[in-house]
């Protein structure tokens, strides 16, 4: 497993450099498959790293090698979270794919929301933008009402739909809260869900307080891909 | 206010035990008066947040920010007939 930089496309022309950790063997290198990984998103992207990492960890032990990219503005990104928008995030990700020579994808619960639409895969959880957006919302009103102070989500989304709106410790743009409402996973893309009742062992480790892992669920994500792979069905 | 329906039972336990990592013989062996909030320490505000996104996801139903008060977290019956009447309307 190492980190390396990719050119990250930016929506405006030319690139900016960006970190993505690669898990691969030294026996598949250049082999035919190789799986991009798109993350969790926004707070749920700290409780999933671990469970992510260690579902590439198996599959590039299974030989199938795989690229976790950073998305802009997250992580070691030296571009700030408040200048992005999901369809900048959608557009470094189909960047990542053709950098990384990705013939694969899985996503992890929102991050089936930027998957290039032109590579078969798997989204495991996915989620829409909208549920996202209400638990972020949910989680600051309740954290506001401890301190005696009163919000609402119809008021605060129209404080963010004008003005932006920190949530969870994260600046979100006008843009970005506008955009993220409306957006949810391409039902005509070429991807399968795989839902958390199929991992049967479980609740999600999204709905943890803290970033936690499950080696179970790890196990079980990446036996389903690395079968499908093994099988040569594409999706 | 209607029965609560076992699915519906069945499906608000699995829900408990999934967004607090609670293992599944403790949620079966709550009772109607068992205490929620206040009286499980995994059931804290943030996980509140948590829990009431996961009940609208998982019963397919919408809660509204003035529905939530001290009662409705107050024991298993309450949050089950909540869940029950709202899955009714």
């Amino acid at each position: 497993m190492i980190s390396t930089q990719w050119p990250c496309p930016l929506p405006a022309g030319g690139v900016n450099s960006e970190m993505a950790l690669v898990a691969e063997g030294g026996d598949h290198v250049g082999g035919a498959q190789r799986l991009l990984v798109i993350p969790a998103l926004l707070g749920e992207a700290n409780q999933m790293r671990r469970f992510t990492v260690e579902v590439m960890r198996r599959l590039c032990a299974a030989g199938i090698p795989c690229v976790l990219p950073d998305l802009p503005g997250t992580n070691e990104s030296l571009s700030p979270l408040a200048a992005q928008t999901p369809g900048d995030w959608q557009h470094a990700m189909a960047g990542a794919a053709r950098h990384f020579g990705a013939t694969h994808v899985l996503t992890i619960r929102g991050g089936a929301m930027l998957a290039p639409n032109d590579l078969p895969g798997w989204r495991y959880a996915p989620c829409t933008g909208a549920t996202q957006l209400r638990h972020l919302l949910r989680t600051r009103i309740v954290a506001a009402r401890e301190a005696g102070i009163a919000e609402t989500q119809d008021g605060l989304l129209a404080l963010g739909r004008a003005e932006g709106l920190d949530l969870a410790g994260m600046w979100l743009s006008a843009d970005f809260i506008t955009e993220f409402l409306g957006r949810v996973p391409d039902a005509e893309a070429p991807h399968r869900d795989i839902l958390q009742e199929a991992l049967s062992c479980g609740g999600g480790l999204w709905l943890r307080a803290e970033p936690g892992e499950d080696a179970g669920q790890a196990d079980a994500l990446a036996a389903i891909i690395a079968m499908a792979l093994a099988d040569g069905r594409p999706a | 206010m209607p029965a609560a329906h076992p699915d519906t039972d069945q499906n608000l336990r699995r829900i408990l035990a999934d967004v607090l990592a609670l293992k599944p013989e403790v949620v079966a062996g709550f009772t109607a008066d068992t205490g929620l909030f206040g009286h499980l320490p995994e059931l804290d505000s943030m996980a509140v947040a948590t829990l009431l996104t996961e009940l609208e996801d998982r019963l397919h139903i919408t809660i509204e920010d003035d529905e939530i008060d001290g009662d409705l977290l107050d024991t298993y019956s309450h949050l089950l007939a909540f869940v029950t009447a709202k899955q009714a309307a």
